[in-house]
């Protein structure tokens, strides 16, 4: 069980990265990748939300929306999945929210680190879709938190790599028109070239 | 008054070539990379996006002297989402092999930069009519970044179109080889980007 649980946590990070291999997230990875410390700062709180709302939702799927579901209020033929999308983003905002004030209250210090992204991160779309894939992949409570906080980190090994690269980019030199948002692309594909290298290895056979 | 000079032609316009979202403003990236590796899939959700943009933006257009400011987000959230869940039961009901295919990315649509900036920057400040034209417009805008460049990952990835094969079987015994890299992740950055480029340097000299 461990190891399988490990299996899916390396593979989450490396082999199916969140963003390089399905392009989730990639607005805020392409706005906040200007220098590493606002992507450090982002890529933890991407994590922190990611392992919060995908049990979170998780929970809410099992027992409120999924078909026979609603089975412990008396309602066992009760098919309530149409109303995923809804209460999904509903919880990931209200989570948001709730994390920052909470924050705000009880840890200063982290709050003024990542306040200003947490906003940004209820519309980020790697968090709604960690909760669909979790859905879709018929993922139990365990391998949800496990897959929630794998896709987290892999997302902040993204950002900051593609930081680090703009960073030294300043310096070079690129045709007019491909400057700026053409030439971010071309290199996140180089990136996710080299993540691609991971494929096919697994923990468990 | 001729219809290229209208108003309305103008904000058609405008998101289809100077200000288009996806090239230029960099808004949703996500599904126009995710959804391009053949050709159905790339016109069934520009279908789709129009469909859900324009309807959001003629909504939230008629409610936007209702919504109290601080909470206007998740009012426009919830907009969005239902009329993203009707999207989906639709796509479910009429064309579930497509809706298959595209998998998360319908319920992805909710969370696209694209509806929620222009709720935001337009239909929260204009009539309903013109927010509408906005929307189609934006919508279309994306579709065709989308179209241009699922057409180059079918071609060149798999040697065909709308499913269909297009490079004949000589061309396969003369040695050519389909390249399998443009139907991974990383070709979709690279066609996006140098799509992006052609466009702004074409725009530069017009």
């Amino acid at each position: 069980m461990f190891e399988h649980l490990l299996s899916l946590g390396i593979e989450s990070i490396f082999i199916n990265n969140i963003l390089l291999a399905y392009f989730l997230g990639m607005c805020s990875f392409l706005a906040c990748s200007k220098n590493i410390k606002t992507a450090i700062g982002l890529g933890f709180a991407v994590i922190f939300v990611l392992s919060i709302t995908a049990p979170m939702n998780w929970l809410i799927n099992e027992f409120l929306l999924k078909e026979g579901a609603l089975a412990w209020a008396g309602f066992p033929t009760v098919d309530l999945s149409f109303l995923q999308f809804i209460s999904f983003i509903a919880t990931i905002a209200a989570m948001v929210q709730i994390v920052e004030l909470v924050m705000e209250q009880f840890a200063p210090a982290l709050y003024s680190a990542l306040g200003i992204f947490l906003p940004l991160i209820a519309v980020n779309c790697s968090i709604l879709g960690a909760s669909l894939f979790m859905v879709e992949r018929n993922y139990n409570f365990s391998e949800t938190v496990v897959f929630g906080f794998g896709s987290g980190i892999g997302w902040l090994l993204a950002i900051v790599a593609m930081a680090a690269v703009q960073q030294k980019m300043s310096y070079a030199n690129f045709p007019k028109g491909l400057a700026g948002f053409g030439v971010n692309m071309i290199i996140t594909g180089l990136i996710s070239m080299t993540f691609m290298a991971f494929a096919g290895i697994k923990l468990v056979g | 008054m001729k219809l290229t000079k209208t108003k309305e032609f103008k904000v058609f316009m405008e998101p289809i070539s100077v200000a288009n979202p996806v090239s230029v403003l960099v808004l949703g990236i996500c599904s126009s990379l995710a959804v391009t590796t053949q050709l159905i899939p790339a016109f069934v959700m520009t279908f789709a996006m129009t469909a859900v943009l324009a309807c959001s933006n003629v909504i939230i257009s008629l409610m936007r002297n209702l919504i109290p400011k601080n909470i206007r987000i998740i009012v426009e959230l919830t907009v969005i989402s239902s009329l993203v869940i009707l999207a989906d039961q639709l796509l479910k009901a009429f064309m579930f092999d497509v809706s298959k295919m595209l998998s998360v990315f319908v319920g992805l649509i909710i969370t696209n930069c694209i509806i929620m900036g222009r709720a935001e920057a337009f239909a929260l400040g204009n009539g309903p009519w013109i927010s509408f034209w906005d929307g189609i417009g934006n919508g279309l805008g994306y579709g065709w970044i989308l179209v241009v460049v699922a057409f180059f990952r079918e071609l060149l990835g798999s040697g065909t179109l709308f499913g269909f094969k297009v490079i004949p079987q000589a061309v396969y015994d003369f040695g050519y080889v389909d390249m399998g890299f443009m139907v991974l992740a990383p070709g979709a950055f690279i066609v996006i980007g140098l799509i992006c480029w052609f466009q702004k340097t074409c725009i530069k000299g017009s």
